[in-house]
């Protein structure tokens, strides 16, 4: 198939383009983004082509007018976590770095389809933490009234409320895990994943970004401490900016540059059942039974849990993990037992050992990083994207980044929403 | 349901004999509210084409009138509505239920209709509903919450079937095997394999899916096998293997993931409905070596109207002769690129279905197979070359037009039934599931197996080997080769089962024909409906890798996970890029090979199986003296003991008070204990506790705080010298576990020459704290000891003995406090702590003493100043935050020491550990409280700190709490506002030491 | 599910086991500077390939091992005692046909 290399006449996206191009059988939409060959010289290069990578090349285009971008993706954009997460979007945290960082994705969620003229359906159909205890609920309202203090929506719902709301729970007093209620984030929700990858990758290839699929960096190119490009599978480019986008995968990059970090890669899996008529407009997390669940709009519960709880890169998990969600689901939600299982998979984490992202500079001049998500990663796209950016552009991090630091754990500075400690599966 | 129409009239479409039905098993059903008949034997599927029911379901997004065009596990379109109320089940592929009286189905998302579906209106705009187009539209308005809008509206329009509101009255269960050998798919490569694998001497399992052995020779009378028609070889062999003591054949068991270490899950599907009965079992069958023989799928042609019902797979139509005795239509055309389709036309031509074309895009020289040649001789009316342009109908077919290739003639054929054949592809999906890589095989144009990464080896059809004899060869050297590499050889190896070989005919790669009129969809996917035209525009639009167009078009993502489109959509996007199909490679394939019941996943451990509940050995007195009850963990403890009029709250503040004046005594059952003994106990203790041990004398006890590696609290407990080389230590509820296993690490991994044994008794102890002035009047009434001070001072450890009404009971006495008060634990053996616990209230009756709960016991250290693991030491706060920066020895080293002085934990911004009291006592200090210094202004309000604990003193009448607080230690007599926005509550609150009652301990040591 | 051989008990479930970590990092001598002891307890290789690391067989004999399991397929080469053996230090078990591991 002909690449065209100049930019594509790049077509809004309306109901008005559509109905135009159902007259041609739509036998005329411009490609969504080009695949050039690389250049030897780029003023920045991305390395991953995932959401995080995407969205850091097109906010270096926009707000830094650093156009001159590649982003070297190794398989296919949007292949990684971005295509493998649970869709969930919120910003209901305790501690300031992480309620002041996932509050400004939420604000860059909420007008991202209009941002990028790519409909990334932001669903605001609340995000629901149910409470199994009393100590749970001491510690759901400590993090309620921080998100309230910190400008940020929270609601407690007591135990009548969220049966209302969430009708197919069992809130009976019988339950394995009584629900004594619930702290609701309404503007919690989901976004549909593999339109986020693909709306930065249109946006930022449309302000000029090479989007460089199936180019796998093999090496990373440093000179007197400061870095100069990489060299990949198709060939060496230059570049004095170095950012690494490729949670799941950040110390074996990391390596190249010759960094170790405070991160170990775990499998955590997701799945699906069938798809039913409309059963839950919510999305609901218990943190007793390790649970999270949304449905999905085409009709299948999205389901996940816990990690397998041993270091791995295969996108594979085993059936202990998938069993034990299941049957949180069942405890939770009764009714759902004849419903059926359809797909599982698995995803790559970035867990570090405080439970914290490291958005931030790297021993090596020029080199900066996006990762560490533990679960995390998807809410965080937008953020990680502007924040990264701003980073890579100014070499030095933005107000909202800097206690995301790789030294923070040297130094004691760790943020450690859970106070789970140095223990990179227990986040 | 709505009330039966007259029946139809009994099954017209049934063949007068033959078929692996049982006639004189009639049936009754009910679909969509109208009563048919069928016969045991019978599917859903196979009984509503002996009705003349083809329509049976409309499409995911055009909601298109379907029918059901396979005869198993791949169909993508048959799926119904089975049963009512709390039994109803979605999604149900109507080719795989087994037909039983009484069944009730319904089709699924249409309205009102099946016939007359109102969500048609979307096939009527199709053109407006391109693959992706929701991506490109429903933006407007530019609001965050936009999207909602339009979202309500396309969810109640997606999602196939419904779900029970009500709870599964399903019972489930799980099963774990072990077996030399598995093998999966019971047709003749199955059946040889598991034969030969036996024979050897192997501990063999079999599933398949199906009701009977046999898979695609089922109701083949006419193959034969070893001489014998293949029904009589099928009965045979499936008599011999039932009859192996080392053989376990499970029927209407489908193995659904192939998991790491050669563990494949299995889901066995028992019969009968009945609730009480056992429904479905999950088996983990971890096998020594595995053999694949799961069959293959027939894959159809795209090309104009191929979805109309009266379209089936040309195996699935001649399966439904043979297995079923049904004809699928009167007047059929077949359309096909192989040679299997030409068999099935014969089949169907002997049934007396009128073959009016076998529409064959290969040119006559390439029809050199048996069964063209057969099909040649029966004056079947071949048109070669050939291909099937379009169908017509609205719903159901009623005829094609078919176009020569080279001449480009056309002619319209009438028809009601058209068999589609374009090959087959095998059923590879354990074997990626396992790792095994795919190779494009030319020949048969698809992906079969090439490397195995686990125990495994494909066989028969799933291998990608052709006929019954090859089948059947390959199936039994498999089955050898698997029971070899495990050194088990048969003295006399058994003959391979022997078919006669049919010659075939090249296959001719065939996945679509272009439409004559633009826009005609042509389906790929049938149940998500993408066309020819989707996946030319994902490739259009750049989604050019499998995975994109995957996800772009959701090609393969229903419910059948593409079992009949993969392949199709694969080379589709191969032939637009104009690369080879191995190039593109596939989509990862995913368990569940077929979706499985959330029940049968979760199997027992479910709803109250979910985690256990750990109840103390008094649990029962609890229970039987009116506690109230709240989970810690998995813990049931009692928080309180209310009385008639009472609220827990009340209670606990009785409680409370009670043993500050009287006494009280509480179940600490569950706090962990752990037993140290040997020669090196101190010097490990030394290294795992903050402060030291090497100098607590026997006898004595001493609080202990434990850091993690990183400096910062983890647990804290008392340690107790019972004797030189023995030690109790006591740890957390929350944390016994992990101190257990990190003492085992340090002992076993870290420290093996220290001579040191670690043996956890939280179970094997009951343990009661007995507070309160008059503890020491009531415990020496019972103890066979002097308990006065002198004897027992503060921090002692002692055995004594309970006289209790059941006997002596033999106790360790502990004085130690965490109410502050005088105060003795009792550690008596679990079983004999009801006896203990009773015998201390009897003797305390008189002086007031009241039993009080994990709230009374929270109010009491609160009071005292007393820190709780996860409150206060939140697993953020550091010894000195806590104010027992004094406890870390200067003099030695200890876990998590050398982490403790870095900058940020020395720095003087840390959060320290403060007293609060309310300024009005009317106003309580609300709940999760965080502390700010102005209430009222505006987000961001930069939080000081926040309440940690919190409770109404009674006794000092007044609302007091725990917090940590910014740079605390230095705010002692300032004011602060303790908030919470959430209960729209506010409090000014004073900050003070951590201790609100004798702060000098003079009571607990009195 | 993974099958773990246990030097003690031999190949056992996975849900027998709980998770250790890296079994590779070493506390450092106690006067050691601050960056050993940072580095030990929060930098981790994080291999993608064989990985050496700890299960303690909790619902079996209670002992620490060292399982040499590759990250990228979960198979297992083989598994040591974590401190010493039985029937001596460091014997290793072979799990899979695979390279056993070293003693730890």
């Amino acid at each position: 198939m002909a690449q065209p290399v100049t930019l594509p006449r790049t077509l809004k996206y309306s109901i008005f383009s559509l109905a135009r191009n159902a007259v041609t059988f739509h036998e005329h939409w411009p490609l969504a983004w080009r695949s050039p060959p690389p250049k030897p010289r780029y003023d920045a290069i991305v390395i991953g082509g995932g959401g995080h990578g995407l969205a850091t090349a097109y906010y270096l285009a926009k707000e830094h007018g650093i156009a001159n971008v590649a982003v070297v993706e190794k398989g296919w954009l949007g292949g990684g976590n971005t295509g493998r997460n649970t869709t969930i979007v919120r910003s209901n945290y305790h501690l300031d770095p992480n309620a002041h960082f996932y509050e400004l994705s939420m604000k860059l969620w909420e007008t991202l389809s209009h941002e990028l003229n790519f409909n990334v359906m932001y669903s605001a159909r609340g995000v629901l933490n149910l409470l199994h205890a009393p100590a749970e609920v001491d510690a759901a309202m400590r993090r309620g009234n921080a998100m309230r203090l910190n400008g940020i929506d929270a609601t407690y719902l007591t135990r009548e409320q969220v049966a209302a709301r969430v009708p197919r729970l069992d809130c009976s007093a019988h339950a394995r895990f009584p629900i004594l209620g619930g702290l609701l984030q309404p503007r919690g929700g989901t976004v549909r994943h593999d339109a986020v990858a693909w709306g930065y990758a249109r946006a930022a290839d449309a302000l000029g970004v090479d989007i460089l699929q199936q180019c796998e960096v093999t090496a990373i190119r440093v000179a007197d401490g400061a870095v100069t490009g990489v060299e990949t599978t198709r060939g060496a480019i230059a570049a004095p900016r170095v950012g690494l986008a490729v949670a799941g995968h950040s110390s074996q990059v990391a390596a190249l540059a010759g960094l170790r970090l405070p991160i170990e890669s775990h499998v955590l899996q997701a799945m699906v059942s069938e798809p039913v008529k409309p059963v839950l407009d919510t999305v609901v997390t218990s943190g007793a039974v390790h649970f999270y669940i949304s449905q999905s709009d085409k009709g299948e519960l999205v389901m996940g849990g816990d990690l397998d709880f041993y270091n791995s890169y295969a996108q594979r998990g085993n059936l202990p993990i998938v069993e034990h969600v299941v049957g949180a689901c069942l405890a939770l939600f009764p009714s759902f037992g004849r419903l059926k299982l359809l797909r599982t998979w698995g995803g790559i984490m970035d867990m570090t050992m405080d439970g914290s992202p490291i958005i931030a500079t790297l021993p090596v001049k020029g080199l900066t990083m996006t990762g560490g998500w533990c679960y995390g990663g998807f809410k965080a796209t937008p953020a990680s994207g502007f924040l990264h950016a701003y980073t890579m552009a100014r070499g030095e991090p933005h107000a909202l980044n800097a206690a995301f630091t790789l030294e923070r754990f040297a130094q004691g500075r760790v943020i450690d929403e859970k106070g789970a400690g140095p223990y990179a599966w227990s986040h | 349901m709505t009330v039966p129409r007259k029946p139809a009239p009994a099954q017209p479409f049934r063949l007068p004999h033959g078929g692996a039905i049982d006639r004189s098993q009639p049936l009754r059903f009910r679909f969509d509210g109208c009563d048919h008949d069928g016969f045991a034997g019978d599917t859903l599927a196979s009984a509503l084409l002996a009705n003349g029911v083809h329509l049976v379901g409309r499409s995911f997004k055009y909601h298109r009138p379907r029918g059901i065009v396979a005869a198993g596990a791949e169909e993508p379109n048959a799926l119904v509505q089975l049963d009512t109320g709390a039994r109803t089940e979605p999604n149900v592929r109507a080719t795989t239920i087994e037909l039983y009286d009484g069944l009730v189905a319904a089709s699924q998302n249409r309205w009102p209709s099946l016939r007359l579906d109102a969500g048609a209106l979307a096939s009527a705009v199709s053109r407006l509903l391109p693959a992706g187009f929701y991506y490109k539209t429903f933006m407007w308005p530019a609001s965050p919450r936009g999207w909602r809008f339009y979202e309500h509206w396309i969810r109640r329009a997606a999602g196939l079937g419904v779900g029970a509101s009500a709870s599964d009255p399903g019972r489930y269960a799980h099963r774990h095997a072990h077996c030399d050998v598995l093998v999966v798919g019971a047709g003749p490569a199955g059946l040889a394999a598991a034969r030969a694998a036996a024979a050897s001497g192997a501990r063999v399992i079999v599933c398949d899916e199906e009701r009977e052995p046999g898979g695609r020779l089922r109701g083949v009378a006419g193959a034969s096998v070893d001489g014998t028609s293949a029904p009589a070889w099928l009965a045979a062999v499936g008599r011999e293997l039932a009859a192996h003591p080392q053989v376990t054949m499970l029927a209407r068991t489908t193995a659904f993931g192939y998991y790491d270490h050669n563990l494949v899950g299995l889901v066995e599907r028992c019969p009968g409905a009945a609730s009480e009965h056992l429904r479905e079992r999950v088996w983990h069958v971890r096998a020594r070596r595995v053999v694949l023989a799961t069959g293959a799928h027939e894959r159809p042609i795209a090309y104009a109207g191929n979805d109309l019902p009266g379209t089936l797979l040309a195996g699935a139509a001649r399966a439904y002769v043979e297995r079923f005795a049904v004809r699928p239509g009167r007047r059929a055309v077949v359309f096909t690129n192989n040679d299997t389709a030409h068999a099935a036309a014969l089949v169907l031509h002997a049934a007396g279905v009128e073959i009016a074309a076998i529409v064959d895009v290969r040119p006559d020289t390439a029809l050199v197979g048996h069964w063209p040649g057969q099909a040649r001789a029966a004056r079947l009316p071949i048109l070669a070359g050939s291909v099937v342009e379009q169908a017509r109908g609205r719903l159901h077919v009623r005829g094609v037009d078919v176009a020569s290739r080279d001449s480009g003639a056309r002619c319209a054929i009438t028809c009601d039934l058209v068999c589609v054949s374009g090959g087959w592809n095998p059923a590879v999906h354990l074997h990626s599931q396992a790792r095994g890589t795919l190779r494009y095989d030319d020949a048969l144009a698809t992906f079969v197996p090439a490397a195995a990464a686990q125990a495994v080896a494909s066989a028969g059809a799933a291998n990608g080997c052709d006929g019954l004899a090859a089948a059947l060869a390959e199936g039994h050297a498999a089955g050898l080769a698997a029971a070899a590499a495990l050194d088990l050889v048969a003295v006399t190896p058994p003959p391979a089962p022997a078919a006669t070989v049919a010659t075939t005919g090249p296959l001719e790669a065939c996945w679509s024909i272009p439409a004559r009129s633009r826009g005609a969809p042509s389906f790929v996917d049938w149940q998500n409906d993408v066309t020819t035209a989707d996946v030319a525009l994902a490739v259009r639009e750049g989604y050019t890798s499998v995975e994109h167009l995957k996800r772009y078009t959701t090609l393969g993502m229903g419910t059948d996970q593409g079992k009949t489109a993969n392949v199709v959509g694969l080379a589709l996007l191969a032939q637009l890029l104009n690369r080879p199909v191995q190039s593109i490679g596939t989509t990862t394939f995913r368990p569940p090979y077929t979706p499985v019941t959330l029940g049968a996943v979760a199997g027992h451990e479910a709803g109250p199986f979910l985690e256990p509940t750990r109840r103390s050995a008094l649990h029962d007195w609890h229970a039987a003296h009116g506690a109230r009850f709240v989970t810690a963990g998995l813990w049931l403890r009692p928080h309180s003991y209310p009385r008639p009029g009472e609220t827990p709250d009340d209670a606990a503040n009785r409680e409370a008070r009670n043993v500050r004046t009287n006494a009280g005594i509480v179940d600490v059952s569950t706090l962990g204990k752990i037993e140290l003994q040997g020669r090196d106990v101190a010097t490990l203790l030394d290294r795992v506790y903050v402060n030291r041990f090497d100098n607590l004398a026997v006898g004595r006890c001493r609080y202990g705080l434990m850091l993690r590696d990183d400096g910062i609290v983890q647990d804290d407990g008392t340690v107790s010298r019972i004797a030189p080389t023995h030690y109790l230590v006591t740890t957390t509820t929350v944390n016994a576990v992990r101190v257990m296993q990190q003492l085992e690490y340090l002992i076993q991994v870290e420290w093996p020459e220290l001579d040191v044994y670690a043996t956890s008794v939280t179970e094997q102890w009951c343990a009661a704290a007995l507070s309160g002035p008059k503890s020491r009047a009531i415990l020496a009434r019972i103890v066979d000891i002097d308990v006065a001070s002198a004897a027992v001072p503060f921090l002692a450890i002692t055995r004594c003995t309970v006289n209790t009404p059941a006997g002596a009971v033999p106790a360790r006495l502990l004085r130690v406090s965490y109410s502050g008060e005088l105060a003795f634990e009792l550690h008596v053996p679990a079983d004999q702590g009801p006896a203990m616990w009773e015998a201390v209230l009897a003797a305390g009756e008189d002086l007031g003493i009241m039993a009080y709960g994990t709230e009374a016991m929270s109010t009491l250290r609160i009071e005292k100043g007393h820190i709780v693991v996860g409150a206060e030491a939140d697993g953020r706060t550091t010894a000195d935050d806590l104010g027992m920066g004094k406890l870390v020895n200067a003099g030695k080293w200890c876990i998590g020491k050398p982490l403790l002085s870095r900058e940020a934990l020395v720095a003087p911004d840390r959060w320290q550990l403060v007293g609060l009291t309310a300024d009005e006592p009317a106003v309580p200090i609300p709940r999760g409280a965080k502390l700010v210094a102005d209430p009222d202004r505006a987000a961001p309000n930069p939080m000081l700190g926040h309440v940690t604990s919190w409770c109404w003193s009674p006794n000092l009448d007044a609302w007091i709490a725990l917090a940590l607080l910014d740079n605390g230690r230095a705010r002692h007599g300032t004011t602060l506002w303790a908030v919470s926005p959430l209960a729209d509550a506010r409090v000014r609150v004073r900050v003070g030491p951590p201790a609100f009652v004798d702060p000098d301990g003079e009571r607990l040591r009195g | 599910m993974l099958l773990i051989p246990c030097p003690w008990c031999g190949p056992r479930n996975q849900i027998e086991f709980s998770y250790g970590g890296d079994a590779t990092v070493r506390r450092p001598p106690l006067d050691a500077p601050m960056e050993a002891w940072t580095d030990y307890v929060y930098l981790r290789d994080n291999p993608r390939g064989p990985h050496d690391e700890l299960w303690l067989h909790a619902a079996g004999c209670r002992r620490w091992v060292v399982v040499r399991r590759d990250t990228r397929t979960h198979e297992i080469a083989g598994s040591a005692a974590a401190g010493p053996g039985p029937a001596g230090a460091g014997r290793v078990i072979d799990a899979s046909g695979g390279p056993p591991a070293e003693a730890a």
